[in-house]
């Protein structure tokens, strides 16, 4: 068993500490930097929950390691809304379309839909609904979320 | 559930990778998108002494043309060959497959080398290994030795990789510009492992098919090469072509199983039809009811 140091960015802020080789870096988020945005459902890669942000490409963070995020700039969830509260367009997309209840699967989606708007990227709604496949939601129906991804994607919701 | 403890090594060249590996002596597993191997460690289902992670390693990245074949390293990321231009130039199939791999989210750190090694049976990139004639390159300690992808696969996640072999190198020869393409698959939601499904390629030269690559995934152990539909179709005409004949062929290499998901019967009875009908599209021809 080896620990490694690690140095990422998180949330724009430098970021450094110690991981054991085998530990997530969704532990690691949670555990070790206390962003408890990152939501660990399944812990196998299969609800998407986890989702955040890595060098620009939405992943889950239950299937990477810490050590391999070193040098890398992670975003979570706590990382979307500007400092004065305002929300994230995605974040308010989602409120507007009355997309959550329990909010468990909530920053995962909100991530993945980050990723893909990002620097105004204007994807189609068939991209953001496809991607929206890897999560699971137990509350909503996702009729919400595909009302939200319409929104985003510039269509009528 | 948390992964056992392990060491975790990221080596920068392929000869420390292979090092490594002759070293643990069959305890080490290589780590390259983790998109399958993360969960097996979660559920315990593997616990290796030691993960080499190969994704420091400049020579397994990328997207290279080498002769008359295009050659993927096997630790290009599965999202940078949906927008990797040689792929679409040269292996459109491959391109449309890799749209199925798992999900976005995965796809963005899965690789198309770390799917072929593993050999899932319902997997997308075996199979199209398979159909497109691809050679898979294997290096260790011992030295380096060429595979045909046909040969590759012994059974589920079995394959003929050795506990201290590292697969470098993918190479699919050239297609013909314009070559037909086939693939379809039936899965119960987006991102799930395929019930059925195949992928294929047909050269037609002077009215006729010269070449033909067909496999199947989901329906059998490995990726399964339709060899009797394969050698049925050369020589023959795509607008006169007996699709019904064909299908029934394709189907008699098959050896699908039971599970929770499906039955055999109904993998065949679907695999079948859908093999018809998107033979029928790709040839322009009208499907029979
Ligand atoms: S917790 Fe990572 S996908 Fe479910
Ligand atoms: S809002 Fe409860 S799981 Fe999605």
């Amino acid at each position: 068993m080896s620990t490694h140091s690690i140095t990422l960015t998180i949330n724009g802020r430098r970021y450094a500490g110690t991981a054991e080789s085998r530990h997530t870096l969704s532990d690691f988020l949670r555990v070790e930097a206390g962003y408890t945005g990152v939501h660990v459902g399944c812990e196998h890669g299969v609800c998407g929950a986890c989702t955040v942000i890595v060098d620009g490409k939405a992943v889950r963070s239950c299937l990477m390691l810490a050590v391999q995020a070193d040098g890398a700039a992670v975003t979570t969830a706590e990382g979307l809304a500007a400092p004065d509260g305002t929300l994230h367009p995605v974040q308010q997309a989602l409120r507007d379309e009355h997309a959550l209840q329990c909010g468990f699967c909530t920053p995962g989606v909100l991530m993945t839909l980050a990723a893909l708007t990002a620097n105004d990227a204007k994807p189609d709604e068939e991209a953001l609904t496809a991607a929206l496949s890897g999560h699971i939601c137990r509350c909503t129906g996702y009729q919400g979320l595909r009302r939200a991804a319409r929104r985003l994607a510039g269509a009528k919701p | 559930m948390k992964p056992a403890p392990f060491d975790y090594e990221a080596p920068a060249s392929i000869e420390a990778a292979c090092a490594l590996l002759a070293e643990a002596g069959g305890g080490a597993t290589v780590l390259a998108g983790g998109q399958t191997l993360m969960p097996l460690l979660a559920l315990r289902m593997s616990q290796p002494f030691i993960l080499v992670d190969i994704n420091k390693i400049p020579a397994l990245h990328g997207v290279a043309r080498t002769g008359n074949a295009t050659r993927i390293g096997p630790a290009t990321k599965q999202c940078e060959g949906l927008e990797n231009p040689l792929l679409a130039e040269h292996l459109p199939v491959l391109v449309q497959a890799l749209r199925h791999v798992g999900h976005h989210q995965t796809r963005n750190r899965g690789t198309i080398g770390g799917s072929i090694a593993l050999g899932e049976p319902a997997a997308e990139m075996p199979a199209t290994a398979v159909a497109l004639g691809a050679e898979i390159e294997i290096a260790s300690i011992r030295g380096r030795r060429r595979v045909k992808a046909e040969d590759f696969y012994l059974g589920p996640y079995l394959t003929v990789l050795e506990p201290d072999e590292l697969v470098v190198g993918i190479d699919y020869p050239d297609w013909p510009k314009g070559h037909i393409t086939l693939f379809r698959e039936l899965a119960q939601r987006p991102g799930d492992f395929a019930l059925v499904g195949f992928v294929g390629a047909l050269a037609v030269e002077g009215g006729k098919i010269t070449r033909a690559g067909l496999a199947w995934f989901g329906m059998g152990p490995t990726p399964i090469k339709a060899r009797q539909a394969e050698a049925a179709l050369l020589g023959q005409a795509p607008a006169t072509l007996d699709v019904p004949a064909i299908a029934a062929l394709a189907l008699a290499d098959t050896a699908p199983f039971d599970d929770h998901h499906a039955s055999a019967e109904y993998r065949r009875i679907v695999g079948k039809r859908l093999f018809s009908r998107t033979l029928c599209a790709a040839l322009g021809q009208k499907e029979a009811a």
